[in-house]
């Protein structure tokens, strides 16, 4: 069984009289021991409101959550707000896009990182000074102890970040959620942070719930992807099959507008039509459709289901999914 | 003659500190001397991390900094010498495309508004109706419908904001279009569409781009030549395919290795540079070569000391390298006798500071032995070494920073407190 399961998972914002708007829309994942699982999708397509909502970071009023999450078999949603609290930071913790605004400005690196061990472990004064100072040791900020001591304004970009995964595997947590974890940072930096993550994964099994609008960040680092699209999962495949056979048409146009270091030049990019903004209820058809190459009128006939067209735990949702090898061909040759 | 020629440009900002009296006790050195030429109808592509002065060289161009020293000669015209009013009126032919496209739309003011502002500031076209006429003729072409003359900025999506900021600067005809980051704030796929237009707009009018980009593989997508900028100056500048097929620097080495591509292929096989630090101060550069104190293969005499100048290694590949041709000939070797010791994986990335300070420390570790055999990482711990000589404190230097100037950036403090 795995450590982390999601089962159409929906989140809808409003109610009270308000129009609702619904982030999530039936999002579906596991994430195993060891694993990294990637979800992918431009702003505006739910993934970062997934991992709040794990995390139970979500406000309480004008929230409503739908679906399942069992986290080791304990269903997240249904817990006490205080074993939830328990939870949050020893076994699931979470590293946040801003470093900046996600440390508390006036409170020193230091007082900032022991907090959580003596919420969590129980370790007081010097040991979880000492603790505190091995942690930052461990995720690479040179000289641990008098950094301690510093406050967040004082440390750059890239070491701030390190804090925070720092505080983050305070407790060695077995699952790990980080949100664009290196938006924020310079490539240099980027290169930096993702090995880093590389090795808590590979070293102590942490499983990681990586959520990133860069495929090339996932293409490095996920085991298994998740494409996202308008609250849903529009791609789900491991990522040698998602990128060797982007299927939905919608992945396949992502990868066709980025810019490659290493593709030719003076190749017009293949960009996909219009913006998230032009897209139809999910109730209705596929919400990708307006700006959809293949667009038919299939794809209008109520919500287009999960399937596996090409290989078996390649689920596409698409009536009308790119199966030409085509671009398979010219990445082999 | 090239179109636009930059020679040794440098921007200083002043440091000033003191309550009633301002005293200027330091300068940030946000561009220390570049020298480029962009040809008439090409895009010239500056690259850099955060802080490396490359925004603030686009806003020099125009003016909207104030050069310190050297000259912007565009058709023949030294910018950094004309007068207030006559730098105004040259700034029709040099147009900005800036980064953020909601920030830089004033949110009260009409499309057409916004767009007829430069035109009426510049005197084109004789009245508002005729003004009318090529703003829609413009709008078409960056392909935005006529009707969004009367909407406002919030009504439109991030990508069409973007095509309203280029918009803007086209409907003066500029000569010279400087685009600051234009995609980085767009979504993936509105991102392409906006590059796909600033070709198309360079092939239909023979338009000019001083492109000022973060991301290399856009860079490298739209420019004709690449220059790539470190601490305020350029490290190395290439013919856009040369620079991605050989870079030469090993800073551009790196960077290049860092750039995560879209193919698992190709990422499982690479092999990659892992510079470890951050940007040293631009308040304090290094003395000698500006990356000697993360550069993997420095050597202890010449690099710490002796500034090293854009060289021609043919082919038009300039680079600011000592070492060039024996870091690319691979004579010179990554580990050197002293200031770098293998240590296996695991044992982690940082070593203890060497006493000897002009060496840099540097790990070698095989960044994943298990799936990457022949990929090497090499790991530097941040150097003490930077300071330049001065007898101000590190720590008022971080200050003043927040202070100083728009470049100024926050990750630069890192090295100071280290100082």
């Amino acid at each position: 069984m795995s450590l982390l399961t999601v089962d159409e998972l929906t989140i809808t914002f409003g109610g009270r009289g308000r129009k609702e708007s619904r982030a999530v829309d039936g999002v579906s994942f596991e994430v195993d021991q060891g694993q990294v699982v990637g979800l992918v999708g431009e702003s505006g397509c739910g993934k970062s409101v997934t991992s709040l909502a794990l995390m139970g970071l979500l406000p309480s009023k004008g929230v409503t959550i739908g679906g399942r999450a069992e986290f080791d078999g304990t269903d997240l949603f249904t817990m006490s707000p205080s074993a939830r609290r328990d939870l949050r930071g020893s076994e699931m913790a979470m590293i946040f896009q801003d470093p900046l605004s996600s440390l508390n400005p006036v409170v020193p690196i230091g007082v900032q990182v022991t907090e959580i061990l003596e919420r969590h472990r129980g370790l007081k004064g010097e040991a979880a000074r000492k603790e505190a100072a091995h942690l930052l040791d461990r995720v690479g900020i040179p000289d641990p102890t008098r950094r301690l001591k510093e406050y967040p304004h004082q440390l750059s970009g890239g070491m701030r970040q390190r804090a925070l995964i720092a505080m983050a595997v305070a407790c060695a947590p077995r699952m790990l959620i980080a949100d664009e974890p290196t938006t924020a940072l310079d490539v240099t930096i980027q290169a930096q942070i993702l090995e880093l993550l590389k090795e808590l994964v590979d070293q102590e099994g942490t499983a990681l719930l990586m959520i990133t609008h860069d495929l090339g960040v996932v293409a490095g680092l996920c085991d298994q992807v998740n494409v996202l699209y308008a609250g849903k999962t529009v791609e789900s495949a491991g990522r040698r099959e998602l990128f060797g056979h982007p299927t939905h048409p919608y992945a396949h146009g992502l990868l066709g507008s980025i810019p490659r270091l290493d593709a030719p030049r003076g190749e017009p990019l293949t960009p996909i039509r219009g913006s998230i903004n032009d897209r139809i209820a999910w109730a209705d058809g596929c919400a990708f459709a307006p700006r959809c190459d293949r667009y038919e009128m299939g794809c209008l006939t109520g919500t287009p289901q999960l399937t596996e067209p090409r290989a078996a735990g390649h689920q596409v949702r698409c009536v009308n999914p790119v199966l030409d090898d085509a671009k398979a061909e010219e990445v082999t040759a | 003659m090239s179109l636009l020629e930059l020679d040794g440009v440098k921007v200083h900002f002043p440091i000033k500190k003191g309550i009633f009296v301002d005293r200027t006790v330091g300068h940030v050195y946000a561009v220390d001397g570049v020298s480029l030429k962009v040809e008439a109808g090409e895009t010239y592509g500056l690259v850099g991390e955060s802080g490396c002065g490359k925004t603030t060289l686009g806003r020099s161009v125009l003016r909207l900094v104030d050069i310190t020293e050297g000259s912007v000669v565009l058709d023949g015209t030294d910018l950094a010498k004309l007068p207030g009013e006559e730098m105004r009126r040259f700034r029709r032919r040099l147009q900005m495309v800036f980064q953020d496209p909601l920030g830089s739309l004033n949110p009260r003011q009409n499309i057409e508004s916004i767009l007829s502002e430069g035109m009426i500031a510049h005197g084109i076209g004789k009245d508002q109706e005729e003004r009318r006429e090529k703003i829609k003729s413009i709008l078409d072409k960056v392909g935005l419908p006529s009707n969004a003359l009367s909407r406002y900025p919030h009504e439109f999506s991030g990508g069409q904001r973007q095509r309203i900021g280029i918009a803007r600067a086209l409907v003066l005809e500029p000569d010279v279009i400087i685009c600051d980051e234009p995609v980085s704030a767009l979504d993936v796929s509105v991102q392409a569409q906006v590059i796909n237009l600033l070709d198309e707009l360079q092939e239909e009018l023979g338009l000019t781009y001083l492109v000022i980009a973060h991301d290399l593989a856009v860079v490298r997508h739209i420019s004709d030549t690449i220059g790539v900028m470190y601490l305020g100056s350029l490290v190395e500048e290439a013919p856009s395919d040369a620079l991605y097929a050989e870079p030469k620097h090993p800073y551009t080495k790196a960077l290049m290795s860092a750039v995560p591509v879209p193919d698992p292929e190709v990422e499982d096989r690479r092999e990659r540079i892992l510079l470890t630090g951050d940007l040293p101060s631009p308040a304090n550069p290094p003395s000698g070569c500006r990356f000697h104190t993360r550069c993997p293969w420095a050597q202890a005499e010449r690099c710490a000391t002796e500034r090293p100048q854009l060289r021609d290694l043919g082919d038009g590949h300039r680079v600011a390298c000592h070492f060039a041709e024996e870091i690319a000939s691979g004579e010179l070797a990554l580990t050197r006798p002293t200031g770098i010791e293998a240590v296996t994986e695991g044992e982690g990335a940082v070593v203890e500071q060497t006493e000897d300070e002009a060496k840099v420390p540097a790990v070698l570790l095989p960044a994943d032995s298990t799936t990457k055999p022949d990929a090497t990482a090499v790991k530097e711990k941040v150097p003490s070494a930077a300071e330049a000589p001065g007898d101000r404190t590190a720590g008022a230097v971080a200050k003043d920073l927040d202070a100083a100037g728009p470049d100024a950036s926050d990750s630069d403090k890192e090295q100071d407190k280290t100082g």
